[in-house]
């Protein structure tokens, strides 16, 4: 099997996540699918990093993790508060940045 | 020449990948491609979680095929952990039932969606595919050579170190936004648990939450209420009527302070609108062309069907076991509507 193969699995699974982010009404499934395109960046970053025999690219995936579990904690804080003040959690409900 | 080529080929040729690995590829890849479909295609928001689960599961395989056993291990204990914990923590908060309504704000936006996907893929998987072609690894033995995590450890805090503390700061910045974002002043003074619960029976309603699905009613009682005729929860002890046929959809936001579990999909789509107008008498349509009724629907009693939760099969079949029993009794339930659009 060539190595590189990880890559084409990289691309389908960032593709899936971005229709996901797209058709999904669920703020929550928005963001597992935010998570599922970081996952597939990582994959790729590591791919590289093994047919480049250096670790440069896992240091990037590591750091890319990092941002992630940030980037979760932060936006399911605000899904929360905007669930308090709306009752509702679909991306739109809240089109009007307001009320 | 692409990019890829250029990377590929500045590479070297060296490693191909052992059988073992070519064998995990081809079985896992498939199953993280599902999973990962399955996860934008499912409609419960937990499902879709447990299928992120199983797509992580699937990546942290690959690092530890590629060479990377901190990353895999980190994925497996952050990711599929801590991280996933966190969102099923938010889902069960902001609850269950909150489904994906079926209302296109922008006209032909899913379509578009699916056809940008499919584009989308193509200029990504052709261009690599025919990039790839012969590439080679240089692999990573060399650079694991004293181990993978003290490599990983050594560029960390040696050429890496600046972007390591930023990180930190962010990580630092992130806590602390979260629990501004969190935070919330309080109006007035510390409700006491006795105002609670004067305010849950002033208010009426149902005051315990609705029974699992699968309770039947065998006796009037606060936590399993009998039906009604016209399919509605009758409301609190006695069996004063309190809600409407449509069930305890009328006034369940509204009676049980809040976000109960059970409220059955308060934002309405079509299909439930259409749903919840079956039963209308005290027999609907829908509940006598049902034959099949679920397992041991009609034992004594006035079978509850609390299946009004979108929960999923057990609910739906309960819905039905309980409407052919309600049939016999001469009493409908409220649950065979809701159970419909399963």
């Amino acid at each position: 099997m060539n190595p590189a193969n990880y890559l084409i699995l990289a691309a389908l699974l960032f593709t899936i996540g971005t229709v996901g982010v797209l058709v999904r009404r669920n703020a929550i499934v928005v963001f597992m699918s935010i998570e599922l395109m970081l996952n597939a960046v990582n994959l790729t970053l590591v791919t590289f990093s093994r047919i480049q025999g250096t670790l440069d690219g896992q240091i990037m995936a590591f750091f890319v993790m990092v941002v992630a579990a940030a980037e979760v904690v932060i936006g399911l804080a605000i899904i929360l508060s905007i669930f308090r003040t709306r009752r509702s959690a679909s991306v739109d409900d809240v089109n009007l940045l307001k009320y | 020449m692409t990019t890829g080529t250029v990377l590929l080929s500045a590479a070297g040729p060296i490693t191909s990948t052992s059988t073992g690995e070519a064998v995990t590829f081809w079985i896992l890849a498939p199953v993280a491609v599902l999973a990962a479909l399955g996860m934008i295609l499912v409609r419960s928001a937990v499902h879709s979680a447990l299928l992120l689960v199983a797509n992580l599961f699937c990546v942290a395989v690959f690092y530890l095929l590629q060479q990377a056993p901190f990353l895999g291990f980190v994925q497996i204990i952050v990711y599929a952990g801590a991280i996933m914990v966190l969102f099923l923590f938010v889902l069960m908060l902001v609850g269950v039932d909150s489904s994906d309504s079926l209302v296109e704000t922008i006209r032909g936006q899913r379509l578009g969606a699916i056809i940008f996907g499919l584009g989308f893929a193509g200029l990504l998987v052709f261009p690599i595919g025919s990039a790839i072609d012969g590439g080679r690894a240089v692999g990573l033995d060399k650079a694991n050579a004293g181990g993978n995590v003290q490599a990983i450890g050594r560029l960390l805090f040696s050429d890496y170190v600046f972007v390591f503390e930023a990180i930190s700061a962010l990580l630092v910045v992130a806590a602390i936004g979260t629990m501004v974002l969190g935070h919330r002043e309080r109006e007035g003074g510390r409700i006491s648990q006795r105002e609670w619960m004067r305010r849950r029976f002033t208010e009426g309603g149902q005051v315990t939450p609705l029974p699992g699905p699968g309770v039947f009613a065998r006796h009037d009682s606060a936590d399993t209420l009998g039906l009604l005729p016209g399919g509605g929860h009758a409301s609190g002890i006695g069996g004063v009527p309190a809600t409407g046929p449509d069930g305890p959809t009328g006034d369940g936001p509204a009676a049980g302070g809040g976000s109960e579990p059970d409220d059955p999909r308060p934002a309405a789509g079509p299909e439930d609108t259409a749903a919840s107008s079956g039963p209308d008498g005290p027999q609907g349509p829908a509940g006598q062309d049902r034959p099949d009724g679920g397992s041991g629907g009609g034992d004594g009693g006035t079978p509850v069907s609390p299946a009004p939760r979108s929960g999923g099969d057990i609910g739906g079949d309960d819905a039905h076991g309980g409407d052919r029993a309600g049939a016999d009794d001469g009493s409908a339930l409220a649950g065979a509507g809701k159970g419909e659009e399963r």
